[in-house]
């Protein structure tokens, strides 16, 4: 038995369909990763599999009960932070925790070890007596992540529950993700920074409201054929307009300092020669490299733009 | 290059704990100033301070040209501030936003219509004037937000983390926002979680424990850490604690 089985989900608000029927399964003890641009219906498919909203279309069943009709035997089992969490503001880190634990019945054995981790991960042990309204944004929502983790629920799901976290954190962040999986926990998280879907076992790729590709983040990378070659030189943004005119580009993107091109075909030794010509001086490297899931990301939503007559992003009324 | 912001052992203690501790910073004009730490590090209390919102507890500090301490009001007159949670009006549509805002700044009516369509149009957003601010995606409400606060022509722009999750392709196009405003002669002094976002100032400065432990160009910090990255330069400072 899948731990989430989602079968031709389809959500729609008044006219903008939000989710087009989708299919997908975590197995049991997975760690799966919802990866989308803003609007690509995330958000929705969460909400749906926490029993929050009812689908219009097709069924899903967590631990194999349906979200439309086992709802507090799912809640049960099912550990959930939304995007905007709500920490009580005039109680402490400390108080704030252990409110959590109470209400998701935390056996007193367990708690203190829980809550050490916890604050090992957060950084937040120096700040147990401060006010949940007195900690710095990054700080509140590490708060947060420990409440949702304090009572290590069967399946957990996070919404974007890394943004607005700094770099350092973000690490700690997945290594609690990784040993709450290592006990036995099925995990849904969705994020916006994409280096992190190569920490899941699978990705998702949503898109407009469709699963536009999913599987190991190994194969979504080797599943992408087109040849990609990282660039770099004095200014990538002028490398950029040129490779975007050039004739074999399919699309082009910055990566920091380096300029990275999908090229429909391989090219010539002779057209590189010539593109270094053009370039005055500008390239200075460029060599072949395996795409990252961001390269295979940017790479689907350019092209399926271009498909779209008129592209409008989703949502937007002109 | 002229100076836009400039600070001496800028101080600022809540009580016992010392927030900002002796930062010295110089930013010249159209240029973009990368501001990295970890949470908590003391980012925002150093863009209250240069803002005007909060003054000092010691040292020194001028945003363009104007003294923290006594001028803040002309500082506020000259600076764009947006942050994460961008103050926009979700039942408006972003035409009112926009002259809500330039009315707010003082623009007259005729000068409203004129920027209005200058800053639609500079952001892609003509198409969106009469959609409702609700509806948009985050990264178009983002540069709504970005359009609203350079509409007064400042010549410093505060941006606190304003691609807080964006997703990516939005937030590489909230960076040629960017690139295009500082090109104007902007400055802007922005922070970020986003690592690759810091190769694309001009410099940058980790600061972490409210002291500035980092600062230069974000080249020469990958050399002289001998790292590929800044995300590794960045891990290697902030945490090896």
């Amino acid at each position: 038995m899948n731990a989430i089985e989602i079968t031709d989900f389809r959500k729609e608000y008044g006219t903008t369909v939000a989710v087009r029927g989708i299919s997908l399964s975590v197995r049991e003890g997975e760690l799966f990763g919802l990866i989308g641009p803003d609007g690509s219906g995330k958000t929705t498919t969460m909400r749906a599999v926490c029993t929050l909203l009812v689908p219009d279309a097709g069924t899903i069943l967590v631990q194999g009960l349906d979200t439309s009709r086992d709802v507090m035997r799912i809640r049960a089992v099912l550990g959930y932070m939304p995007q905007r969490f709500s920490l009580y503001q005039d109680l402490s880190v400390e108080q704030n925790l252990r409110f959590f634990a109470d209400l998701f019945r935390v056996p007193p054995a367990e708690r203190l070890e829980r809550e050490e981790q916890l604050y090992r991960f957060s950084r937040l042990s120096e700040f147990k007596k401060r006010k949940a309204a007195a900690l710095s944004g990054g700080m509140k929502q590490k708060l947060a992540l420990s409440c949702a983790l304090v009572h290590t629920p069967r399946v957990l799901v996070l919404d974007e529950p890394t943004t607005g976290v700094d770099p350092v954190s973000r690490r700690e962040f997945w290594d609690i993700l990784r040993s709450i999986q290592k006990q036995g926990t099925t995990i849904l998280v969705s994020t916006a920074y994409l280096d992190e879907a190569d920490r899941c076992d699978r990705v998702a790729l949503m898109y407009r409201g469709r699963v536009v590709v999913s599987g190991a983040p190994s194969s979504v990378r080797e599943g992408f054929s087109y040849p990609l070659y990282r660039l770099k030189g004095k200014d990538v943004r002028a490398l950029q307009a040129q490779f975007a005119a050039a004739a074999e580009t399919r699309t082009t993107q910055l990566f920091g300092d380096a300029l990275h091109v999908v090229f429909n075909v391989e090219p010539s030794e002779s057209r590189w020669a010539e593109w270094r010509a053009t370039s005055a001086g500008n390239l200075e490297t460029w060599g072949r490299q395996p795409p990252s899931i961001e390269d295979v990301f940017m790479d689907l939503m350019s092209t399926q733009d271009e498909g779209a007559p008129g592209a409008a992003p989703a949502g937007a009324r002109s | 290059m002229n100076t836009s912001i400039h600070t001496e052992n800028l101080t600022r203690k809540f009580g016992e704990f010392v927030a900002v501790d002796r930062v010295n910073i110089s930013v010249g004009s159209g240029e973009i100033f990368g501001f990295l730490g970890p949470n908590g590090a003391g980012k925002t209390t150093v863009i209250r301070m240069l803002c005007g919102l909060l003054k000092p507890t010691a040292g020194k500090a001028t945003v363009a040209g104007f003294d923290v301490y006594t001028q803040s009001e002309l500082i506020k007159q000259n600076i764009g501030y947006m942050s994460q949670k961008f103050s926009l009006y979700d039942d408006l549509s972003v035409g009112e936003n926009f002259e809500f805002y330039a009315g707010v700044y003082g623009l007259g009516a005729g000068e409203i219509a004129e920027k209005r369509r200058e800053i639609l149009g500079r952001f892609g957003l003509e198409a969106y004037g009469s959609a409702v601010t609700r509806d948009l995606p985050l990264g178009f409400k983002q540069r709504l937000a970005l359009g609203c606060a350079v509409l007064h022509e400042p010549r410093i722009l505060f941006l606190d983390e304003p691609t807080s999750g964006v997703d990516p392709k939005a937030r590489r196009e909230f960076w040629k926002t960017i690139h295009d405003t500082a090109a104007g002669g902007t400055t802007v002094f922005v922070t970020t979680h986003y690592m690759e976002e810091a190769e694309y100032c001009h410099r940058v400065s980790i600061i972490d424990g409210g002291v500035i432990v980092a600062l230069d160009t974000p080249g020469r910090l990958k050399e002289s850490h001998g790292k590929e990255s800044v995300q590794d330069v960045f891990v290697d400072i902030v945490g090896s604690d």
